[in-house]
């Protein structure tokens, strides 16, 4: 089905809030649209896309909605009895326990482990209707010492991971910088230098000014073989 | 004698020239600016994001809040800066006339914010409001059932018009001005909001929402027209 969505990421439609985007009984409304009587009426601003009967809206923009098991990079905001408050961008503010921090911590001695403004990569272990719970008990999660940090919309990330990983191996293997995407759109970038670390932001940027374009993986080679360094 | 002639040559039924513009405010979530004329209104969408005071939340649904203001400048007659008497009711009214639309029952306790500045004058700036709100909150991604288009209808001595400048709205013989401002559902037959300033008999008022139905028809195609053309334009 996959290469079915790359076929179609072409020409793929404007949709319009309360636009029409099918009219008969045989089509489902999927994700941003709505059945109204025979049609099928967008309610968000985005491209259509069709997969077998459903109609559904792709979102270009708003806020990042979390889902259990997304990888996350967020800063430190505040810090409670038991825990840290994570701002990771999205409208709710999420939580990390104490006892999900990979060690034993005393709990008036918080501060000295993670402290406010403090990045951190942690996964979604829980979503609540207001809010959710993080967990850094996961190989590879932890505190942020190093590297650089770039933002992009949300809605943009699966275009820079691409087809199971392939956009941002491609740009890790010829940037040789290790990249870490967190779903929230905050990306964690780490080079041996602050050149390449440029170039690898810089590719990221390039996929998400180009993120409508179909046949990406080529541009973006492109991109990189003239921008290489050394 | 009636009023048949225009000032500025328009024919009765038609607006002014109608400029719409997506993502002009690239910190912003979302932001448009929208045109009639010479009054220009910039709108900006920030949030969904958590509601402060905390007494102001609903644990049902999110809150719009919406914040108007005319920038000094924008009038012949420096404007007082800061809010209001009537800064503070119009921001009201563009919630009530933007809030039918929205839905915002997946983000309950948040906000979102539109603040809406008019950087230049010439009468139906709230409509010019309305109408660039409307786009910046699409562009925000905010859920929406609907586009909401807004109009003003003016009643000159007897005759009705589109879309009245401030000369239209100071005209004195006859029965004098009488403005309508109102606010359409793009794709189907509600009004989310209708103000009336001044005298009309009933039959009018039917007559002036049915030319108002009409003239929003036009504006709407330049909102979608502008949607359109800002993805259009990141494809290239």
């Amino acid at each position: 089905m996959d290469e079915e969505k790359e076929k179609n990421e072409g020409k793929r439609q404007v949709a319009i809030p309360g636009e029409i985007i099918k009219t008969g009984k045989e089509y489902l409304p999927g994700d941003g649209a709505r059945r109204d009587g025979e049609n099928i009426v967008a309610c968000r601003f985005g491209l259509q896309d069709e997969y077998g009967r459903f109609l559904r809206v792709i979102p270009l923009s708003g806020p990042y909605i979390p889902r259990k098991g997304n990888l996350v990079i967020g800063k430190v905001a505040d810090i409670s009895f038991n825990g840290w408050i994570i701002d990771v961008g999205s409208p709710y503010t999420s939580f990390l326990m104490l006892n999900e921090y990979p060690k034993y911590i005393e709990s008036d001695d918080l501060e000295s482990y993670l402290a406010i403004g403090d990045l951190v990569l942690c996964k979604i272990h829980r979503t609540k209707r207001k809010g959710m719970d993080l967990t850094m008990k996961e190989r590879g999660l932890g505190k942020i010492e190093d590297g650089m940090i770039t933002t992009i919309n949300s809605n943009k990330v699966p275009r820079v991971i691409g087809k199971e990983g392939s956009m941002v191996k491609l740009i890790k293997d010829s940037t040789q910088c290790d990249i870490t995407v967190g779903q929230n759109g905050v990306i964690w970038i780490k080079g041996s230098s602050v050149e390449h670390e440029l170039y690898a932001r810089g590719a990221i940027n390039f996929v998400v000014e180009r993120s409508y374009l179909s046949g990406l993986t080529e541009e973006v080679k492109k991109y990189l073989e003239q921008n290489k360094i050394e | 004698m009636a009023y048949t002639k225009r000032p500025d040559g328009r024919k009765l039924d038609e607006a002014r020239n109608m400029t719409a513009e997506i993502g002009v405010i690239p910190n912003a979530d979302g932001s448009a600016k929208f045109s009639f004329g010479d009054t220009i209104a910039i709108a900006a969408v920030y949030g969904p994001k958590t509601m402060h005071p905390q007494h102001k939340q609903n644990p049902q649904r999110g809150v719009l809040r919406c914040t108007y203001d005319m920038l000094s400048f924008s009038v012949t007659e420096r404007k007082r800066p800061g809010p209001s008497r009537r800064s503070q009711e119009i921001s009201k009214i563009i919630e009530w006339s933007l809030s039918p639309v929205l839905d915002l029952e997946e983000f309950p306790n948040t906000v979102v914010d539109v603040h809406i500045m008019i950087t230049q004058a010439n009468a139906s700036t709230r409509c010019a409001a309305i109408n660039a709100a409307a786009l910046a909150l699409a562009q925000a991604g905010i859920p929406m059932k609907d586009l909401v288009t807004s109009v003003s209808i003016g009643k000159l001595d007897k005759t009705l018009v589109v879309d009245v400048t401030k000369e239209e709205e100071d005209y004195k013989e006859g029965e004098g001005a009488t403005d309508i401002a109102m606010t359409l559902m793009s794709n189907n037959d509600e009004i989310t909001s209708l103000q009336l300033d001044g005298k009309i008999p009933p039959q009018a008022l039917k007559e002036a929402i049915r030319l108002g139905r009409a003239a929003t028809k036009k504006i709407h195609e330049v909102q979608v027209g502008a949607l359109k053309a800002y993805i259009e334009e990141n494809k290239k």
